[in-house]
């Protein structure tokens, strides 16, 4: 076993842009549950949503790149719109049902046969990243990590979008306007009795979130060249919704790290099972078999994670302490 | 018909209330909310029925009633937490019955809870600064440029900190409101309502849980509430504090307005005792003394079994054998 190849593949995890989207995205959770207390169970749905508006604009109407790009958001508006409008006056249980239905029905949209031409049902829909990679700035050759010049290009944008956002959740959060989400969170009839618009605040958090999940989505799809219903399952929320507790549900830095630590424990756990299993140290499991259990040992680690670090890595445990 | 004498001292001011006779629903020289034919069922029963109520300004009022007399859901569907069955009221001469909670709240009328609602994760000083009203920081589009907030936050935060002072809450003020206890909340929940400037305070048991000690500046501050020109409306279960600081009080039972009027002529009021009070709510039952006064009334009373065969344990005999042995100690 090369521990050196296993160790830098593991490392490697820690700036793919998979990881940044997953970091995005559970950023959005973060804006939605961790500040809001609004429960999200759809965010795989706000990512697809982003994802294929970008690639359905880009493929079937032919827009440019920035138009493709504020559709995808514009959609994960529409879509925050749709589920909070029913929902946000609701209690807090309502939206968590809505949104995990309302994720499988876009990914059901999307793989039905009667709409192959527009969204290629299940084998979805590819080759809308042209122009993006048109913009690539950097000359080919190798880069850092033996990266190629478009692998270093997609990392560069899928950090600086991460940053960006992070940037923007963490000002949001110490203004006077994150103040009333997190009294929300604690108490909404509380903050209504103060004057505060609960349902506006509520929608403009719904939205704001769904709009991190959709870039996430674009994050996830445009390196990959390629969208597939398949990726936006509901275990893709519960990922997530891993990510944002392994990292700390109220802080802007737990979510990003969360993703990073989410992503080196599985190539570790991968590769250190497959090296295992090569060398003939383990004769019970097959490589396929590996590859499941370690999904498996990430729910083991998320129980032990609330057993002993109930507040993420990040998370503050005077919070807690009055949970 | 506001006050034009904006000069009155309203801690001193010993004009009539009522126009006319003191009676369940009776018209205020000048009040601030005016209620008419509110009701509220729960699945047939009539948990509110109240046909006219007017709140007077810059007076505090006592809101009084025995338990599930409609106190609470009145308080609700007053501030917009409820939707009535029938009813229209109106605060300063706006028709507000079907106006959002939030909306009722800008106004001025801002209420307290009976189950104390704070912030939990939020320090108490920042479950202050929520209650501020005109926040520029509170819109989204402002949120992210703190030069255009920053000001506004600073005014915030020193109101805060003298109400905190004025509450004795100063020294937790970065603490998390959930390591308060029970009688801090309150206080902490009362400051904060305080926080928007409102005109109408409405306070759902505001001593319940308090310590007595901090009673009293309790008292104090909702006295000084009316030195400031708002006008207070409150929900008590304690006769002692309805006796010292309201001016007006209102009884309810099983929804409706019973009766209204001075505390001291409330008190008396038969219809009161009967409801609420209880006929012999005067006789303090922790000494011997009033215990034997209680007897010699009840022995007079037709209707009391004491003085009878059927007096059991509760037979003077046996009371007053008890109480030597008492005081004999």
């Amino acid at each position: 076993m090369d521990f050196g190849n296993i160790l830098s593949l593991a490392l490697g995890e820690i700036v793919t842009p998979t990881t940044a989207a997953y970091a995005l995205a559970a950023l959005g959770l973060a804006v939605h549950f961790g500040y809001s207390g609004l429960l999200n169970f759809g965010q795989a749905g706000f990512m697809a949503v982003g994802a294929y508006g970008f690639a359905i604009s880009t493929l079937t109407f032919k827009v440019p790149f920035v138009v493709g790009f504020l559709i995808a958001l514009l959609c994960a508006v529409i879509f925050g719109l749709l589920l909070g409008v029913p929902t946000l006056r609701l209690r807090a249980d309502y939206l968590a049902i809505v949104t995990i239905a309302a994720a499988e029905i876009i990914r059901y949209i999307v793989t039905t046969n009667t709409l192959f031409r527009v969204t290629g049902s299940a084998d979805g829909l590819s080759s809308f990243q042209r122009e993006f990679d048109s913009f690539n700035p950097f000359p080919a050759g190798t880069y850092i990590f033996g990266w190629s010049n478009r692998e270093f290009y997609v990392r560069v944008v899928s950090w600086v979008i991460v940053i960006l956002c992070a940037v923007i959740v963490w000002l949001l959060m110490r203004s006077p306007w994150g103040r009333v989400l997190k009294g929300i969170r604690e108490d909404e009839n509380a903050v209504r009795s103060l004057g505060k618009n609960v349902y506006a605040y509520k929608m403009q958090a719904l939205v704001i979130g769904g709009i991190l999940g959709a870039l996430a989505g674009l994050l996830f799809t445009l390196p990959r060249g390629s969208v597939q219903p398949a990726n936006y399952a509901t275990e893709l929320t519960f990922f997530l919704w891993t990510v944002l507790l392994l990292g700390g549900m109220s802080t802007v830095l737990g979510p990003i790290v969360g993703a990073m630590i989410f992503w080196v424990v599985l190539s570790l756990t991968q590769n250190v099972l497959a090296g295992l299993i090569e060398s003939g140290a383990i004769t019970f499991l097959s490589i396929v078999q590996a590859g499941q259990l370690r999904f498996i040992l990430v729910g083991v680690a998320l129980m032990l994670l609330m057993v002993f670090r109930p507040q993420g890595v990040f998370g503050n445990k005077k919070e807690l302490a009055f949970a | 018909m506001t006050t034009a004498d904006d000069n009155i001292d309203y801690m001193t001011d010993s004009r009539a209330i009522a126009v006319g006779e003191n009676l369940p629903g009776c018209k205020k020289r000048d009040p601030i909310v005016v209620a008419d034919n509110v009701t509220r069922n729960f699945g047939g029963i009539s948990a509110v029925d109240v046909e006219h109520l007017e709140i007077p300004r810059h007076k505090i009022t006592a809101l009084i009633g025995p338990n599930g007399a409609g106190k609470t859901t009145l308080f609700n569907l007053l501030t917009g937490f409820d939707t009535p069955n029938s009813g229209a009221w109106t605060f300063e001469g706006n028709n507000i019955a079907g106006v959002s909670s939030y909306k009722v709240a800008r106004m001025g009328m801002v209420r307290t809870f009976q189950l104390t609602k704070v912030m939990g994760k939020l320090t108490v000083m920042e479950n202050m600064r929520l209650g501020a009203a005109n926040q520029p920081g509170e819109r989204l589009s402002r949120a992210l440029f703190k030069n255009i907030w920053g000001g506004r936050e600073r005014e915030i935060t020193k109101q805060a900190d003298g109400l905190l002072e004025k509450f004795k809450l100063d020294a937790k003020k970065d603490d998390y409101a959930a390591s308060l206890s029970g009688g801090q909340r309150k206080l902490l929940e009362m400051a904060r309502s305080l926080m928007v400037r409102p005109k109408l305070v409405m306070l759902d048991e505001p001593m319940a849980g308090v310590n007595p000690a901090l009673t009293q500046s309790l008292l104090d501050h909702i006295k000084n509430l009316k030195a400031e020109g708002m006008t207070v409306l409150f929900v008590e279960h304690d006769m002692n504090m309805v006796r010292h600081i309201a001016d007006w009080v209102v009884v309810m039972a099983e929804g409706r307005i019973v009766a209204e009027g001075p505390p001291g002529e409330v008190m008396k009021d038969p219809a009161v005792i009967d409801a609420y009070l209880g006929a012999h709510h005067d006789v303090d039952l922790g000494d011997a003394q009033g215990i034997r006064e209680l007897e010699a009334e009840l022995e007079a009373d037709e209707e009391s079994i004491v003085g009878t065969e059927d007096a059991g344990i509760i037979a003077p005999e046996v009371v007053e054998a008890r109480l030597e042995e008492e005081e004999g100690k």
